[in-house]
């Protein structure tokens, strides 16, 4: 088995032409950023106004929650047989648009639900710190809030990627590109190295955008709260004595 | 002591061991005979057998049992044998919706069922994998002769339930289109849908190359003749696809199914498979009649009422059967 996917996957001609793993691979990452940016865009403001506000928490959170359990590869089909007749083109645009549809739905649930529940979970007395200096509510939002939520908004946007990432293999399924024609082909065609081969590169590039992902966390979420800044400094005992007990938090 | 996980195994499996008390030893031994026996009851509830008819013996001598495969066409060509086999005065039993070829195969050898609805190029390259022929007279030809003893294949009717390329209306007039060969000088321009499986089958993407000389411009990859190739062709994303000739879809859209007049696709035409033993003359003239009028128009039309009208299959084939006089 190993040796058919290190097989599949050293033979060169798998990795030219349209048929190509850089060409699917292209594919897939263009879907699934399309489906991320547009989710980010709708469920990172959404989440963070709720959180600020505390209001239709409830309705909202509830709603994006059960877009969770929407089966991806039903809904895909629903959509393609009911908005490809109404889109006009012959090119790839009436697939793209259901495929991405269904991409957004599942981006967005735990993107929405960490925002909302980072910045809810910002202690109290640190809001009230930040009135008593003098902020306002967009002030507070963005200067305090946003801050200490960011490592929860951060894993909600990690695993959106990860799903996103691992579910676009659907969108072959109608026709399109992506990594996931390995495994729609591969099957059609009972050739199980080049679905194997499909199933190891979508794990791998999921495990190395989440590697960029974290890596981009440790860079922006500020010290104080990541912890990462008072965990150093105790490590080296030569320093102790210096270390300002406000940071650690 | 967790270091090794084995030798922890081993350690709970002997204090297993010396739990056994002689209650457990018996309980284990009912528990195994139960299971024995459920397994035995199993095998015996084989929907295809029936406690008058034991393995290998067709009796009762004076009633064919007509089976069917697991799909509906397949089901309403049965009730059609079977109906047309009464009203002839035969006495007939049905075992509908055995399964697959590899199931009901080994029932009509050993006399569980009689008669069956086949197909012909499946049939062929069921019995001998390495069969080429591909046109209906050769394909039924190999049969007679491929097809093992006591079983035996009657005359097949000019029904065919197959792959074919289809266009709509309008692309088969724009371009003239008439056969698959009249692709030839168009299909630089055009898209073909059909199953990802197409790309390596020798009837796919390479048949059409090198039986008709036809590279299309983009081949989409979509499903075997399912809702998806049938909405891209319907919405104009595709321009011809890969359909089965017995889609009700087809009449319904006005869609034209290309001729294959070089037989790249096997013939499938519909014929009876039958226990040679239950093979009396009258009974083979019966069969020979129904083919006689049986037609892939028809086919199609039995589709559409079981499949869109959600018609009882026996009804549709009793409706068949006294338009075309047999019934």
């Amino acid at each position: 088995m190993i040796a058919d996917i290190s097989g599949w996957l050293t033979t060169s001609a798998h990795w030219h032409g349209p048929d190509g793993v850089p060409t699917h691979l292209r594919e897939h990452l263009q879907y699934s950023l399309i489906a991320l940016l547009i989710a980010a865009a709708i469920a990172l403001p959404l989440g963070l106004l709720i959180g600020h506000t505390g209001r239709g928490s409830f309705v909202v959170v509830a709603i994006a929650n059960s877009f969770r359990a929407l089966p991806t590869l039903g809904l895909l089909t629903f959509f393609v047989i009911l908005l490809s007749p109404h889109i006009h083109s012959t090119g790839q645009a009436p697939y793209l648009i259901p495929s991405e549809i269904v991409l957004v739905l599942l981006a967005i649930p735990s993107m929405l639900t960490n925002a909302y529940a980072g910045v809810e979970a910002v202690e109290p007395a640190v809001r009230d710190a930040a009135r008593g200096m003098g902020m306002r509510g967009a002030q507070t939002l963005w200067r305090v809030e946003l801050p200490n939520a960011l490592p929860l908004i951060f894993s909600g946007i990690r695993s959106s990627f990860l799903q996103v990432i691992a579910t676009a293999t659907v969108t072959a399924y109608v026709s399109l590109g992506g990594l996931g024609r390995y495994l729609i082909d591969g099957l059609a065609q009972r050739d199980y190295p080049q679905m194997a081969s499909g199933a190891v590169l979508v794990a791998s590039l999921a495990l190395l955008i989440d590697l960029v992902l974290a890596t981009i966390q440790r860079f922006s979420v500020s010290r104080g709260i990541s912890g990462r800044y008072a965990n150093k400094r105790v490590l080296d005992p030569a320093e102790q004595p210096v270390m300002i007990p406000a940071v650690a938090d | 002591m967790w270091a090794n996980p084995a030798n922890a195994y081993d350690a709970v499996n002997r204090q297993e061991n010396q739990n056994m008390n002689p209650m457990r030893v018996l309980s284990a031994a009912a528990i195994g005979a139960g299971l024995l026996i459920v397994t035995a009851c199993g095998s015996s509830s084989n929907p295809t057998s029936t406690p008058s008819t034991a393995a290998g013996s067709a009796a009762p001598t004076d009633t064919i049992v007509v089976g069917s495969a697991n799909f509906q066409e397949n089901v309403v060509l049965a009730d059609i044998y079977a109906g047309a086999l009464r009203a002839k005065g035969v006495k007939v039993s049905t075992k509908l919706n055995i399964g697959s070829r590899e199931t009901y195969i080994p029932a009509l050898k050993d006399g569980s069922i009689d008669l069956i609805p086949e197909y012909s190029g499946v049939l062929l390259q069921y019995f001998d994998k390495k069969a080429t022929a591909v046109s209906s007279n050769d394909v039924y030809a190999e049969l007679r002769k491929t097809t093992p003893a006591p079983l035996t294949v009657l005359q097949p009717s000019a029904a065919e339930d197959k792959d074919a390329i289809v266009v709509t209306k309008a692309t088969a007039d724009k371009y003239n289109l008439k056969s698959i060969a009249d692709l030839a000088a168009v299909a630089g321009k055009l898209t073909l849908g059909a199953p990802p499986e197409f790309q390596v089958r020798a009837d796919g993407i390479e048949g059409l190359k090198k039986t008709y000389g036809i590279t299309f411009k983009t081949f989409k990859k979509l499903d075997a003749g399912g809702p998806l190739t049938e909405n891209a062709l319907k919405n104009g994303q595709i321009d011809a696809g890969d359909i089965f000739t017995t889609d009700p879809l087809i009449a319904k859209n006005g869609w034209v199914v290309l001729e294959d007049p070089k037989n790249l696709y096997t013939a499938q035409n519909v014929l009876p498979l039958i226990n040679n033993n239950k093979a009396s003359a009258n009974v083979k003239s019966v069969l020979e009649a129904v083919s006689a009028k049986l037609t892939t128009d028809d086919l199609v039309a039995l589709n559409e009422k079981v499949s869109l009208e959600k018609q009882d299959a026996d009804t549709v084939a009793k409706q068949w059967l006294s338009n075309a006089g047999l019934g």
